[in-house]
């Protein structure tokens, strides 16, 4: 790692290792654990494909009944999301798997900025996110996935897979410092898959019906995935846009809080 | 050993095994809860498709549709778990504890079936219990009731005989909780959550050729149709012919395993 020389007011040299040095080092670990078992990773690939396929063929009625010709147009958007959320679990698994071999206090240890140590598992689980997002997109497109807004639009469905990928790593940290066992990685799942399914993730808010329109109109998730949709479904606009972001930063800004008090908890 | 000494293990062995999952709610807890809200979420999102006229001929509502296919998850789930407690006996030891025992081998292995039919009669209950309080209706009345109970445990003991065949074979409760995921296929690419009537394609000819399709139909037939023999030809037969072919693998691999002990 690259190192910087401080001095402090009684002129003792401490060295510091940049923050973003160790945020690296901690991306690299992540794809490095994800070689080493690929049959932990392979789950997170096939389960959004499988599930983009079978949520097309099953319930493609139930959207086109709706007034969307292409299920695929649909249901690509939330397999993306769904993928990149999944990374989250591997978060959880990574840091539980360090606390018990002892990684962690190393870290601990180390003479960085606090922050560096979350932002680091977070950009890791991106890096990991981006495979199944790719690839989930890949077989919308194989599937005949209309792209009418262009490639902003699979921007849009990039930047809003993304965003949740990283609220909910950070929503994984702050539960396993604070559980420091497994428990915190099938939590994380629930609440993942809470969110997304309380959402309009099958059909629209105006096919549901009464208690699940109360929660899935209240829901952020439903922005975030009217962000990721609306190139698939029409053209690109500021309108559908801004909701999703302010919902991706407001989940971002609280799940960081979570994740940052959950570490400073952790040291105490 | 007389076949009554062998009926009594596996009541004895059926007993342990049911005890044991009770005092792990949180590995049975997953097969009542994702169920539940998949059928409340699939009604919620899908009841609009209900009120089309050709739905009608289906079921009179979603949640009615949607009855089968969460009792076919949540015994689905709870059998898979069950296989793996008898993986993480052999893995742990206490399986070859049970071999010094004068208990009779194949009882090991029907016990853990046994158990695997009693959680799924209670699960049923209680799914019926709770859908019917929420308004759903059972159109085949008493009868329908007991079909479906004794189609959920028909079924668990199909999928947990096919788990545990495998967990005998591997002795890892990590190669039976990977076979998970085709569970999970088979019910996605079946009648479970939507009408196959709905569905176009080849995604429709896979759900004809899956058997678990027309096990859900025979289920959703006791819920929605006047009472007739398909329903228990569907429902009942197919598990049970599934069940046979899986308690010979079961007992094939238990004998293999013994025989390399």
């Amino acid at each position: 790692m690259n190192t910087a020389t401080t001095t402090t007011a009684s002129t003792t040299p401490v060295y510091v290792t940049r923050p973003t040095s160790v945020v690296g080092a901690l991306v690299r670990r992540t794809m490095l654990r994800v070689r080493r078992m690929p049959s932990a990773f392979v789950p997170s690939i096939a389960m959004p494909v499988f599930q983009l396929i079978a949520f097309s063929g099953a319930f493609g009625a139930a959207v086109r009944f709706a007034g969307i010709a292409n299920a695929m147009d649909w249901y690509v958007p939330l397999n993306a999301i769904q993928g990149a959320s999944f990374g989250a679990m591997g978060v959880s698994f990574g840091l539980i798997n360090d606390m018990q071999t002892g990684f962690f206090d190393r870290l601990l240890m180390a003479p960085t900025r606090r922050w560096s140590l979350v932002v680091g598992p977070i950009a890791g689980s991106i890096a990991r996110a981006a495979l199944p997002i790719l690839l989930v997109i890949l077989v919308g497109f194989l599937g005949g996935m209309n792209v009418p807004g262009g490639p902003l639009a699979i921007v849009m469905v990039i930047v809003a897979a993304l965003g949740v990928s990283m609220t909910a790593s950070a929503f994984a940290l702050g539960l396993t410092y604070r559980m420091r066992n497994m428990g915190a990685a099938t939590l994380t799942q629930f609440a993942i898959f809470f969110t997304i399914f309380l959402s309009t993730s099958q059909v629209p808010l105006s096919s549901m019906a009464s208690w699940l329109h109360a929660i899935a109109r209240i829901n952020p998730m439903t922005n975030v995935l009217r962000l990721a949709r609306q190139g698939l479904l029409g053209e690109v606009t500021w309108d559908q846009t801004w909701g999703g972001l302010v919902a991706i930063a407001a989940m971002l800004a609280l799940s960081g809080w979570f994740a940052m008090s959950g570490l400073k908890s952790l040291e105490k | 050993m007389s076949s009554s000494s062998a009926i009594l293990h596996t009541a004895v062995l059926t007993r342990r095994s049911v005890r044991g999952r009770l005092r792990q709610p949180a590995a049975l807890t997953p097969s009542f809860v994702f169920p539940l809200f998949f059928a409340a979420l699939g009604s919620a999102s899908f009841s609009r498709i209900a009120d089309r006229p050709d739905f009608a001929a289906i079921a009179p509502s979603f949640l009615d549709y949607a009855v089968a296919g969460a009792i076919v998850q949540g015994v689905l789930f709870a059998s898979t778990s069950a296989a793996g407690d008898l993986a993480t006996d052999i893995e742990q030891g206490f399986f070859e504890r049970l071999l010094a025992s004068p208990v009779t081998r194949t009882s090991i292995l029907l016990g853990r079936l046994g158990s695997a039919m009693v959680v799924a009669v209670v699960q049923v209950a209680v799914f019926l219990g709770i859908f019917l309080a929420f308004g759903a209706r059972i159109e085949t009345g008493v009868i329908g009731f007991v079909g479906l109970v004794v189609a959920g445990a028909l079924l668990a003991l199909a999928m947990s005989g096919l788990m545990s065949g495998l967990a005998i074979k591997s002795g890892s409760p990590e190669v039976v909780q990977g076979a998970f995921p085709m569970v999970f296929a088979l019910m996605f690419l079946s009648s479970a959550f939507f009408p196959r009537q709905y569905m176009t394609g080849w995604y429709q000819d896979v759900a004809t050729w899956n058997p678990m399709s027309h096990v859900v139909e025979g289920m959703q037939g006791f819920m929605n149709q006047p009472l007739n023999v398909d329903q228990f030809l569907r429902a009942w037969l197919i598990p049970f012919g599934i069940a046979a072919v899986a308690i010979a693998f079961g007992l094939r691999s238990l004998s293999k395993r013994l025989a390399a002990m």
